[in-house]
């Protein structure tokens, strides 16, 4: 015979569970706002349209992080307009499209046993595959093949070395996983009834993909995009291996143009001794934020644009 | 219409005995039968989940421009028989058919049939509403758009003609624009109808159509499907009896994947020859 629970208990089970889920979320918020305004206390004073515009400086009052801002947005923004098209498309294939065959199981496997693997290993994937590809065009940047004028934006170098282009498709490499399987979460969250009304109208596959499917999944698709983009903004060691340069005193002007990034300055300035380097820092970091926040910002205005409000 | 090559004689009893046990039992059809233009014809059709077989050598005639209703207990092979009609079970890579399955002298079963073009002439209302999240509007020219392009003048015709043929027009009228996946469960099965029938179909198959609905609801569909049969061949899948013989002309009861009696609904309901049939629609089990 079953004990009856006495309401008394239940309810205090009830109240107790929040109160630790309330601590659990009090905890992060918590460690976020330390965070937050033990970098701004630091790196307010210091931060200025000066410091947004100036290079690399030996004097910290000096320094400055164009170099390396514009390194992050170049080289962020290459990689995702190769890794979204790339890793919606693959997603799309795996879900909407592939028969489950042994092949696309293997694909599957491996695109999760990808996403754990550590960003330093694609760094050096990236270092041979792009920046030196695989010695196939010469070791030496004389050596290499070029089309187009150097001045111009479309100016491209085979090897692609220390650029851009190179860095922004390593970090694609880095995210790609990520952005497929977000991808195919969301497409799987599509209810298939949804899919079976459209092919009982008369659909093709890619017209049921392209007129319910994907519309349905976009916000799934781009909270995943804009987690990925989070990841590769933020991600440093990858391109420490690809070419590790901080003293760049120009930004990028076409694919081909070297590049520092803000984690690396980051750590380099919050490595020194002087104080005043651990302030530029701070800094750094507040202009780190904006970016991540506008790229952000940038993925939302894309998921509303898509996703016709109705009323 | 192309002609019917074999002798209608044949729908009303000229079977041939299946083996071994339960005989195909096929009435005499009294009131429009006899001279009733075939939409469907099935002969020898099985059909199989991967070692399963679902259906077993089906025959069976469903008639133009009538409402047939396919009756019989859950797993009987209604279903499956259904979605061979406009061919849904391609989706299931396990399943496969043999034997003759024509609509209007047409081989559904060929490889060389468009199943895009199949699914414009046969068009399906499922059990559970299953709108499009778009607008109303939308859900109704989605299936229009997928085949031509047409002017936004034409579109709005289509759509307003659809929707009065699935009787949901004056509720809907003033919020064309707003979600589909406001409306109560039946208006979003009506909905659904308005959608199939947009793209023009000669037959409706509906898979249980009410089951999902509240008896208010199910009485407009019913009503509805009485009205769409003057233009659209109805197949009906139903587990209500007394929706299979409120609306449906013709019946077909199915036991465990084979067609055990077929003919003229009132013939089934009042005078079934075959036991288990009287079992079944009399509620003695299923």
């Amino acid at each position: 015979m079953a004990q009856e629970r006495s309401p008394a208990s239940r309810l205090f089970a009830n109240r107790a569970f929040l109160w630790a889920c309330l601590v659990a979320m009090n905890l992060a918020v918590l460690v976020l706002v330390v965070l937050l305004v033990s970098i701004f206390w630091q790196g307010w004073d210091t931060l200025s349209w000066k410091f947004i515009t100036n290079f690399a400086s030996r004097k910290p009052s000096e320094a400055g992080i164009a170099a390396p801002l514009w390194g992050s947005v170049w080289v962020c923004a290459i990689c995702g307009l190769v890794a979204l098209p790339l890793g919606v498309g693959t997603a799309i294939y795996l879900e909407e499209f592939a028969k489950r065959t042994r092949f696309t199981r293997i694909v599957q496997t491996n695109i999760m046993n990808l996403a754990g693997v550590p960003s330093i290993v694609y760094g050096i994937l990236g270092l041979t595959a792009f920046a030196r590809m695989f010695g196939a065009f010469g070791t030496n940047v004389d050596e290499a093949i070029e089309f187009g004028n150097s001045e111009s934006l479309w100016y491209i170098r085979l090897p692609f070395g220390s650029s851009v282009l190179a860095g922004g498709l390593t970090l694609m490499l880095v995210i790609l996983p990520v952005v497929i399987i977000s991808t195919q979460e969301a497409l799987r969250a599509v209810p298939s009834s949804l899919r079976a009304g459209s092919f009982a109208l008369g659909a093709t596959r890619w017209q049921t993909v392209w007129g319910l499917t994907l519309p349905a999944a976009i916000p799934g698709i781009m909270t995943g995009a804009i987690l990925a983009m989070s990841r590769a903004i933020g991600e440093s060691a990858p391109l420490l291996v690809l070419g590790g340069l901080l003293l760049v005193f120009n930004t990028p002007e076409n694919l081909m143009s070297d590049f520092a990034i803000l984690p690396l300055q980051i750590f380099n300035w919050a490595g020194r001794p002087q104080d005043a380097f651990h302030a530029i820092a701070a800094s750094a970091i507040i202009v780190q934020l904006v970016v991540l926040l506008a790229f952000n910002g940038v993925a939302v205005l894309i998921r509303q644009k898509l996703q016709k409000p109705l009323q | 219409m192309p002609p019917e090559p074999s002798n209608p004689a044949s729908h009303a009893h000229g079977h041939k005995a299946v083996a071994p046990v339960p005989q195909i039992v096929s009435h005499p059809t009294h009131a429009h039968g006899a001279d009733a233009p075939l939409a469907i014809r099935t002969r020898g059709f099985s059909s199989w989940y991967g070692s399963f077989q679902a259906l077993k050598s089906l025959d069976l005639d469903i008639p133009a421009q009538q409402v047939t209703a396919f009756i019989g207990p859950s797993g009987c092979g209604k279903s499956t028989f259904l979605r061979w009609i406009n061919r849904m079970n391609d989706t299931i890579p396990s399943a496969r058919a043999e034997g003759t399955l024509d609509l209007h002298g047409i081989d559904l079963l060929s490889k060389s049939v468009d199943v895009v073009d199949l699914r414009r002439r046969v068009g399906m209302v499922f059990q559970k509403p299953n709108p499009f999240p778009k607008s109303i509007y939308d859900n109704v020219a989605f299936g229009p758009r997928l085949h031509r392009k047409y002017t936004r003048a034409e579109l709005d015709e289509l759509v307003e003609q659809s929707l009065r043929q699935a009787a949901i027009w004056n509720e809907v009228k003033d919020r064309l624009h707003s979600s589909a996946l406001g409306l109560s469960g039946g208006q979003q099965q009506r909905l659904c109808i308005a959608r199939a029938v947009a793209v023009g179909p000669e037959v409706l198959l509906m898979d249980e159509p009410c089951s999902a609905l509240d008896p208010k609801s199910s009485l407009a569909i019913e009503e509805l499907i009485e009205k769409l049969a003057e233009r659209y061949t109805i197949v009906i899948v139903t587990h209500n009896m007394q929706q299979a013989a409120r609306v449906s002309d013709h019946t077909a009861f199915f036991f465990e994947g084979r067609l055990i009696e077929s003919g003229d609904t009132e013939a089934i309901f009042t005078k079934p020859q075959n036991k288990q049939t009287e079992d079944y629609v009399t509620g003695r089990f299923g």
